[in-house]
């Protein structure tokens, strides 16, 4: 069992552990630190797998980024209080049956599929050199379609959240 | 290490994002369980990528992770309003698209 093995097993121990973690925290706080971690383990796997450009834009985006918003916007509305309703026995009975019984389902068709083995040699698409240029090559449409996508994310971000004065109806929720 | 393990992992994050999906009630976890659920794809494509010493399927991760990152603006943005007309998160005040 090399160091490769080991560091695959500790990886994927922490990414599922974490995960569970997510979903099982009571506290919303608590959920988003688990998140930070699984998308950490998540990177040192692109690390193991050769990916090693997409590993650092992995933490900068979601652990840096995205995960920043969603603690932002967290405790702007202040919901650290463990106060959250939950779903009844049944329900929730029902999401992990119904959960499991898809991973059972995709993992009985995946066992006996033929794949190939991991290369070992090609250690360098994961560089940036060459992901530049199979992005600016082959992919140049969909790098422009993307800054499309980006722009009219920001603006409805923008139009959705604005604070509309004149004609807001305060509803309590019950 | 042969790449069923990985996708088997990545099949058991994409199931812990739908069951987490099913299970709560804040919509900000269900939005970080959809999160989870991208990422385990983007691991998957990653793997395959390396299985076949092609560098698209690391592009293609670029691609979803774009889409992750717009998709949590607008989305976030659409909580943050709904907090502010009904002061909840919880989706099952959410369910009525209308005050």
């Amino acid at each position: 069992m090399g160091i490769y093995e080991i560091l695959f097993w500790l990886l994927t121990i922490m990414a599922i552990s974490s995960a569970l973690g997510v979903i099982l925290s009571r506290n919303p706080i608590s959920s988003v630190l688990f998140l930070i971690v699984t998308f950490f383990s998540i990177s040192g796997h692109y690390i193991l797998l050769n990916a090693q450009f997409l590993a650092v834009v992995n933490v900068i985006v979601y652990a840096g980024a995205i995960m920043v918003l969603f603690l932002f916007v967290i405790m702007l509305m202040n919901l650290n209080a463990d106060v959250e309703p939950q779903k009844g026995r049944l329900l929730q009975l029902a999401g992990v049956i119904a959960g499991g019984i898809l991973f059972l389902v995709v993992l009985a068709a995946l066992k006996s599929a033929t794949v190939l083995p991991l290369e070992k040699a090609s250690s360098d698409i994961g560089l940036i050199k060459n992901l530049g240029r199979t992005l600016f090559t082959q992919f140049v449409l969909p790098f422009e379609v993307s800054s499309v996508l980006f722009l009219s994310a920001m603006i409805g971000a923008i139009v959705i959240g604005k604070k509309e004065d004149t004609n807001t109806i305060p509803l309590k929720g019950k | 290490m042969p790449v069923q393990y990985y996708i088997f992992l990545s099949m058991a994050l994409f199931c812990i994002g739908i069951m987490g999906t099913l299970i709560r009630r804040n919509a900000i976890i269900i939005f970080m369980c959809i999160e989870l659920m991208l990422n385990a794809v983007n691991l998957l494509m990653v793997a395959f990528s390396k299985m076949y010493a092609d560098s698209s399927a690391q592009v293609f991760v670029f691609f979803n992770m774009v889409v992750a990152a717009a998709e949590v603006s607008v989305g976030l943005a659409i909580i943050v309003m709904m907090y502010r007309k009904v002061h909840s998160v919880d989706i099952n005040i959410l369910n009525r698209l209308k005050h």
